[in-house]
């Protein structure tokens, strides 16, 4: 036994890697009100003034304070960096020097160059011969065999966003495991699983041998990399003060090793209270010193960069990171898992002023203590920095030890993973439906090809027949695309020190996602319960329509048209596990956006429900806007209809409402968004996006954005500073429905 | 039975307490100058819709798990809600044995034998008062104010929860004299809970002109916000009861 481990309660986690047993034997739950906390230290005070005079810059240079094209970034490209040595607690920086972005070439060679570019930079042509010549990277290994159907699927718009030229995420490493263990037990941990392989020479059996060995060297250049800042990581860690920081460098490490979009951070807060404790019981700290090292760290999670291009903006909006941290929730054996550390972290949105990062997440269960649930409302309401996601329903699939990656993707925490695939296109889906495969805005043959819609008006039966058909046909594709995207990523960027913080046999998923749900189930309830008639151009393709007569909207609580979005959703989820996904991964769907919303609209047609040529799609699960017309309830109970069993990796659901409608008094609003979340919750609700703001006040913001710095809003699945939409995201939130009553 | 509904409003915080689902219902008897709804004036109305008590529940049963999380139910609001008392009833009656809190807002321009008939399933009342003053009532609203008043006391004796709503439109409703009386008034009704001091605004006003009615209050501009917390402080001293501003 591990000195480190003096006073914890032991378990099977000392004699194999477990840290959830860690957890349950040794947290204690805390059902308290916040009264204990305390405020910013001096030290972090002065700290975080310098950052926000970093931040300061960084906004003004165009959203990048420096890049570093020279080095690209490896676990130990840069030496050490400070923000200032004196003030900081927790240390470690990406590279040398705070907000400096690297470059990460093997994602992708073209766009690291293009990513400089953008910024005025340009990386040093030996750097770029040498890859060209000598080392093929994970995009160049896309595009070498996608055929040129993906190609076209991806060029019109049909499957985009695609992680082929940027780091794939989304996986969540279990980085407590460094701190628990210290690195030396989890190289003997890998190397004892290597040994244990089969001595018959399979595929598999080679690529595991080797994928192993790469993690036991990440391992290794991990501990590399916090002695340069002066600490010996290779046992466990001894106090509060240690395990925050190994755990830190262990997320460090991988946001060098890889710029993936989601790089979270997993569920952290609970698992260091329980050093916390034992500190404080010991009077090694106090609450002071406690609450300093929460705000220090969160200091540093609020400082991860990479650098993107302008496409990739676009996509994904302001400069997220999804740091997601899971908060709360309850575990199996129904003892709820909110620490006094739980209340810490969020705090920090209070110490250090609100920011979208880290990303946090809480996981609602019923048995949340209500004090907690009041103070995540409070804080909701002050703040717009919070999301909330449904414990209930996802503990009995991933019992009660997993994390959130990037905005609702679940997975066991050093169990599971998933090979991100953004997202395809179901409003267009349905035009290519209705066209025969031909695409309505460039006019290429893409989808199956099929005759062009004959009648004048549109049949429900005929039009589903051939959504069925060309949904197959995406499926299809779509998987095949996925596969290849996967293969290369292992192959040409693998996640070493990522994977090295997991068992060495995990499960994957295959994360399948849809943008337009609900115009398209809007159109199908147009075409079902109105009259649709088609319009066509001189070639005969079906460009616009007329709708004769009404037709119920989803986000009205209203079966007929609700039920369509369940069948949209399950008739996909069906068709893709028709076709096997690379590495026997489960597949799994998720109704998300992110910020694309805007983008996806722009390249789809008139759809048949009315919805204008370029006009944005609704964010991830949300009714189009403007279509509800119930109220605030009706809508959610309309996306709380979506089965999670079809959607495993999540049905996003923003929610923005301004104060006066939620309540007269601050007693009354925050009753009324925990009766809001409890009820939608009940409903089968996955996750709600909370925005507690007047649209007034995010105009205002357009106009005079140096005056709202750290003005956050949250948008689909994670939080942004507003001011660092584009113009034209902003004005799609700002249209996006605010439920208030005149 | 069926109902006139005007329409519903799925997500209330303002109606009562918790989460609400209000229902607008279709006619109102008087012609309050500030109306904002006066699309719901007309008993018959092209907008209105009929439902049947049986679909109305099965709307207003799928946001239990709001109201039971959030402490709200149902209030019916308009229009004026107790001219079709009858099936305000029925609904009640069936809340009450789904364990839904109850409510309704009215003006209380009515028959004190609606308002006896329908206490036994009542839980709350958002009792409007208009004005303390009869003959400024008359001109305000169309109507005097002594049913209303006389309602309002018997809810009162009946032990019926009662949260008070009140207007601030400048020069008709805000003269010291009628504040002081409404506040006293309602100081001896111990079953009162609450006031809700409502501001005037003119958001409602377009509709006036949608109905081709001639709105009168153009030159009216709505109360600013420290003049209503000065009148909040006065009516909550002279009332004894927390006074809320919306
Ligand atoms: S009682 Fe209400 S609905 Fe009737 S006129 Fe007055 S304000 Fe309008």
């Amino acid at each position: 036994m591990f000195t480190q481990w003096q006073d914890f309660e032991p378990g099977r986690w000392m004699c194999e890697i477990d840290v959830r047993d860690f957890i349950q034997r040794n947290y204690h739950p805390y059902d308290g009100d916040d009264s204990f906390l305390s405020g910013p230290s001096a030290r972090t005070r002065s700290l975080w003034d310098k950052c926000q005079e970093l931040l300061r810059r960084e906004r003004s240079r165009n959203g990048v304070l420096e890049v570093d094209a020279d080095i690209p970034i490896t676990i130990n490209s840069h030496p050490p960096g400070y923000i200032d040595r004196d003030l900081e607690l927790i240390v470690g920086l990406q590279t040398d020097s705070p907000l400096k972005r690297a470059i990460n070439i093997y994602g992708g060679l073209r766009t690291s160059v293009r990513a400089c570019r953008a910024y005025g930079v340009e990386p040093p042509s030996s750097l770029i011969d040498f890859f060209e010549k000598h080392r093929r990277t994970h995009n160049d290994g896309v595009f070498t065999v996608y055929t040129p159907e993906m190609r076209l699927a991806r060029r019109v718009g049909i499957i985009t966003g695609l992680p082929d030229s940027y780091g794939r995420g989304r996986i969540i490493a279990d980085y407590r495991r460094v701190p628990l263990y210290g690195i030396n037990y989890l190289i003997r941990t890998k190397e004892d699983d290597r040994d244990s392989l089969n001595k018959t020479m399979s595929d598999y059996s080679i690529q595991l041998r080797e994928r192993i060995s790469d993690q036991i060297k990440a391992l290794q250049s991990l501990k590399e990399m916090a002695a340069a800042y002066g600490f010996d990581i290779s046992q466990p860690a001894a106090n509060t003060r240690e395990a925050i920081q190994w755990l830190y460098f262990a997320y460090l490490g991988a946001i060098k090793e890889q710029n993936g979009a989601a790089m979270s951070l997993g569920r952290v807060a609970t698992f260091l209270d329980i050093y916390i404790e034992r500190d404080l019981e010991k009077g090694i700290i106090n609450e002071e010193a406690a609450q300093e090292l929460i705000d220090q760290l969160v200091i540093k999670l609020r400082l991860v960069r990479h650098l993107r291009t302008p496409e990739y903006s676009e996509l994904f909006a302001g400069d997220p990171n999804w740091v997601t941290e899971s908060i709360g929730g309850a575990g199996v054996d129904g003892r709820h898992l909110v620490t006094k550390n739980s209340y810490r972290i969020l705090h920090t949105l209070q110490n250090l002023g609100p920011a979208p990062e880290p990303n946090m997440t809480i996981l609602w269960s019923k048995n949340l203590p209500s004090p907690f649930i009041n103070f995540c409302s409070r804080l909701s309401i002050k703040t717009s920095s919070i999301q909330y996601e449904n414990d209930d329903l996802m503990r009995p699939l991933y019992g009660d030890d997993y994390g959130i990656a990037c905005c609702v993707s679940a997975m066991r925490l050093g169990k599971e993973s998933q090979l991100f695939g953004a997202r395809c296109n179901l409003a267009k889906l349905l035009l290519y439906a209705i066209n025969g495969g031909i695409d309505e805005m460039t006019e290429d043959q893409v989808g199956r090809e099929m005759p062009v819609y004959e009648g004048e008006y549109l049949d429900f039966d005929q039009v589903m027949h051939r959504l069925k058909i060309q949904m197959d046909w995406l499926a299809e594709l779509y998987v095949n695309t996925m596969n290849i995207i996967h293969y290369m990523h292992d192959r040409y960027a693998p996640e070493n020190l990522q994977m090295a913080m997991h068992d060495s046999d995990v499960h994957y998923f295959m994360a399948f996602g849809i943008a337009g749900l609900s115009v398209a189930a809007d159109s199908l309830s147009a075409i079902k319960y109105a009259r649709v008639k088609t319009v066509r151009n001189e070639c005969g393709i079906i460009r616009d329509f007329v709708i004769e007569g009404e037709y119920p909207r989803y986000g009205n609580d209203d079966d007929r048209v609700d039920e369509l979005v369940v069948e949209l959703v399950r008739m996909f989820i069906k068709y893709l596990k028709k076709y096997p996904a690379y590495r026997n991964a489960e597949h799994t769907l998720s109704v998300l956006t992110i910020t694309s919303n805007v983008m996806y609209g722009k390249h789809t047609g008139t759809t048949p429900d009315g919805r204008k040529r370029g006009e944005a799609l609704a964010p991830g699960a949300n009714p189009l806007h403007g279509r509800e017309e119930k109220g605030a309830l009706a809508a959610c109970n309309s996306v709380a209809k979506i089965p999670y069993k079809y959607a495993r990796d999540g049905i996003s659901f923003t929610f923005s409402i301004v104060p006066d409608s939620l309540g007269k008094s601050t007693a009354e609003q925050v009753n009324n968004l925990r009766g809001l979340l409890q009820g939608y919750f009940t409903k089968g609700g996955h996750h709600m996006n909370v925005n507690v703001i007047h649209p007034e006040v995010l105009k205002e913001a357009m106009e005079h954005p140096e005056q709202y710095p750290d003005l956050t809003i949250r948008v689909s699945g994670y939080a942004v500073h507003f001011i660092k939409l584009s113009r034209e995201q902003q004005e799609e939130v700002i249209a996006r429905t605010f439920y208030r009553r005149m | 039975m069926k109902g006139k509904i005007h329409s519903i409003d799925t997500f209330s915080t303002l109606d009562g307490p918790g989460i609400r689902t209000v229902i607008f219902m279709q006619g109102c008897a008087l012609r309050c100058k500030y109306c904002h709804n006066p699309d719901t004036w007309a008993v018959e109305s092209p907008d209105a819709r009929d439902y049947e008590v049986k679909e109305l529940m099965e709307v207003i049963l799928k946001n239990r798990p709001y109201y039971e999380a959030s402490g709200g139910g149902v209030t019916f609001s308009g229009g004026e809600p107790l001219l079709q008392h009858h099936f305000i009833k029925e609904i009640f009656k069936l809340c009450r044995q789904e364990k839904i809190s109850t409510a309704y807002d009215s003006s209380l321009y009515i028959s004190s034998q609606v308002v006896l008939d329908l206490i036994p399933f009542t839980d709350l009342v958002l009792a409007d008062i208009k004005q303390i003053n009869n003959e400024k009532s008359q001109l305000l609203t169309g109507a005097g104010n002594v049913l209303n008043l006389k309602n309002i006391r018997i809810l009162n004796e009946n032990k019926v929860r009662i949260w008070i709503r009140y207007v601030i439109l400048p020069s008709w409703t805000d003269a010291y004299e009628d504040l002081e009386k409404t506040a006293l008034f309602i100081r001896d009704l111990p079953q009162v809970e609450r006031v809700d001091l409502l501001p005037y605004h003119s958001l409602g006003s377009h509709k006036w002109k949608l109905l081709d009615l001639e709105y009168q209050l153009h030159e009216v501009e709505p109360p600013s916000s420290n003049y209503l917390q000065e009148l909040a402080q006065l009516f909550s001293s002279l009332s004894q009861r927390p006074v809320y501003l919306a």
